[in-house]
């Protein structure tokens, strides 16, 4: 198979009720990444719009959105994994260009989370997950991850303090990011202070300040063919490993709660594709919708040893200048997470990092880049690996 | 000509119910009675929670009913303080899973469990429950 490269990444500017349609949101990443791979919409072979469904009316999203970018009479398809759909829409793209289906395609996230209510939000969530047997009891997605934290606490000794050392680690990046919803400064004593928001209490053990804020906002990467890559772009950065792997809905399932194997399985196919390891890795963007999913991030990604994360936070390793810096956007918690256009965002990061054009959270030198991306609790766990030339 | 009447049987089930009919709606009708069944493989013996009209193993689905007994360990559990959209009158309710061994339990605890006195690996029992707007569910209580 051939190598295949991004050559180009845009996104939105995350926010709260974005003031337009769900094609016009699309445009914004779109013709971000188009300038930025320096090419026409008449260059793309194919699209691929990746989403969840029931925030917004529209049936079949993908045509619509194509035919508004002028992506006519190009293919365009549809592709939902919640919360990871843009990095499974990666994973389509990169098979469609290694296969030779397509050269150049277009894979464009997006949500515009707002015209409904946040506790609607909070039931279609919920039934992200089994509407038979587990969203009858009033599920939703804070109580499912607050679960993994309580498991996570009871056998690894994690403390509520961790927990919001994630947070104020996101919020230090978040207020230099002006494409994130959330950009106020955040401080572990805002988390026991009973009069602050951020310790209003959710689904215990997670408190307002555990939980990433919903936005609409959108993201796009254009995916090429070495060949396409070598004649469009000064800076192609290469896919060098996939994971995906799925794992039970019903929580029931499982065979643990203080890890996703989704997640372990991901990073182990990304690894053993990529020929690299744990230790390779410059710079991360891990799925933070909840402060306790960085932490399981770092332990399913090998980053530590398993109960090791507490300890990562602690020491600040995971900050721009540390051993292994995670989220230096601000994450999920800060950038406001818009389902279907957060993999794409987290991508478009790591090629920023990787081509030194990052500003002010830019790493030291990265050359490999990883981004992991989970939908719903852990049913869907994607790893990409991307690196330099 | 007689119609034959539509099986809506697992719209009862839970505060809010989002499917009604299910090949093993005669789930609701035990749990009517005080009982949570699960779903035994008479073909390769598996055991199901939750029920399953069809196994996973051996593609059969010549399943019997058995009656969960006895206690299973607490894996996690959760309080709510913020309810989704049809459960706000429940609010605070604690979710949870109990780990029976050869399979585990998805559930909330019963009303009168106070979260202080919870501890992860501890007994509990899963019984039948009537909820007040007459929905019926099941919950974990103390051993």
């Amino acid at each position: 198979m051939g190598k295949v490269a991004i050559i180009g990444v845009g996104q939105s500017r995350f926010v709260r009720n974005y003031p337009g349609s769900i094609r016009e949101l699309a445009f914004e990443g779109f013709k971000e990444a188009i300038t930025d791979a320096g090419i026409t919409p008449q260059d793309i072979d194919a699209s691929i719009l990746c989403s969840a469904p029931e925030y917004d009316k529209q049936r079949s999203p993908s045509a619509v959105v194509a035919e508004y970018l002028g992506l006519n009479p190009q293919p365009t398809f549809y592709v939902e994994s919640l919360c990871s759909s843009s990095s499974t829409g990666l994973r389509m793209a990169y098979a469609m260009v290694a296969s030779g289906v397509h050269d150049v395609v277009a894979v464009i996230g997006l949500q515009k989370m707002s015209e409904i209510s946040s506790a609607e939000s909070q039931e279609r969530m919920g039934r992200g997950a089994d509407i038979q047997w587990e969203s009858p009891f009033g599920t939703m997605m804070p109580a499912y991850y607050a679960m993994h934290a309580q498991a996570h606490m009871d056998k690894y000794g994690t403390t509520l303090e961790d927990l919001a050392m994630v947070r104020v680690k996101a919020s230090t990046y978040g207020q230099i990011n002006e494409r994130a919803v959330f950009r106020k400064p955040v401080t572990q004593d805002m988390f026991t202070d009973p009069k602050n928001m951020m310790s209003g209490p959710v689904s215990s053990p997670l408190r307002v300040g555990d939980c990433c804020a919903n936005a609409d906002g959108t993201s796009c990467l254009i995916v090429a063919s070495e060949e396409r890559a070598r004649s469009f772009c000064r800076k192609p950065v290469w896919i060098l490993g996939v994971g995906a792997a799925s794992a039970s809905v019903n929580l029931t399932g499982r065979d643990t709660l203080y890890g996703l194997r989704a997640a372990e399985q991901a990073a182990k196919q990304a690894y053993a594709m990529a020929g690299l390891g744990p230790r390779d890795i410059d710079v991360a963007e891990v799925h933070d919708c909840f402060t306790i999913a960085e932490l399981l991030a770092y332990e399913a990604l090998g980053f530590v040893g398993p109960g090791g994360a507490k300890e990562l936070i602690r020491s600040k390793e995971t900050y721009k200048e540390g051993i292994i810096p995670v989220n230096v956007d601000g994450g999920l918690l800060s950038k406001g997470h818009p389902i279907g256009a957060t993999g794409g965002s987290q991508v478009r990061t790591i090629v920023l990092q990787l081509r030194g054009e990052a500003g002010d959270i830019q790493v030291r030198d990265p050359q490999i880049g990883l981004v992991h991306n989970i939908g719903g609790v852990g049913i869907y766990g994607n790893v990409t690996i991307l690196g330099n030339e | 000509m007689s119609e034959k009447k539509e099986d809506v049987r697992f719209g009862r089930f839970g505060t809010v119910s989002f499917t009604k009919t299910m090949r093993v709606n005669d789930f609701i009708d035990h749990l009517e009675k005080g009982k949570v069944m699960f779903t035994h493989c008479k073909t390769c013996g598996a055991n199901f929670f939750p029920p399953r009209a069809d196994c996973s193993g051996c593609l059969s689905s010549d399943m019997d009913w058995r009656e969960v007994s006895g206690t299973g360990k607490l894996v996690s559990y959760s309080q709510l303080q913020y309810a989704p959209v049809g459960f706000e009158a429940d609010v605070p309710y604690s979710i949870a899973m109990l780990d029976y061994g050869d399979f585990q339990i998805f559930g909330r605890f019963g009303n009168d469990l106070d979260p202080a006195e919870v501890k992860i690996g501890m007994p509990m029992a899963t019984v039948a429950n009537t909820l007040s707007n007459g929905q019926l569910n099941f919950v974990f209580n103390k051993a």
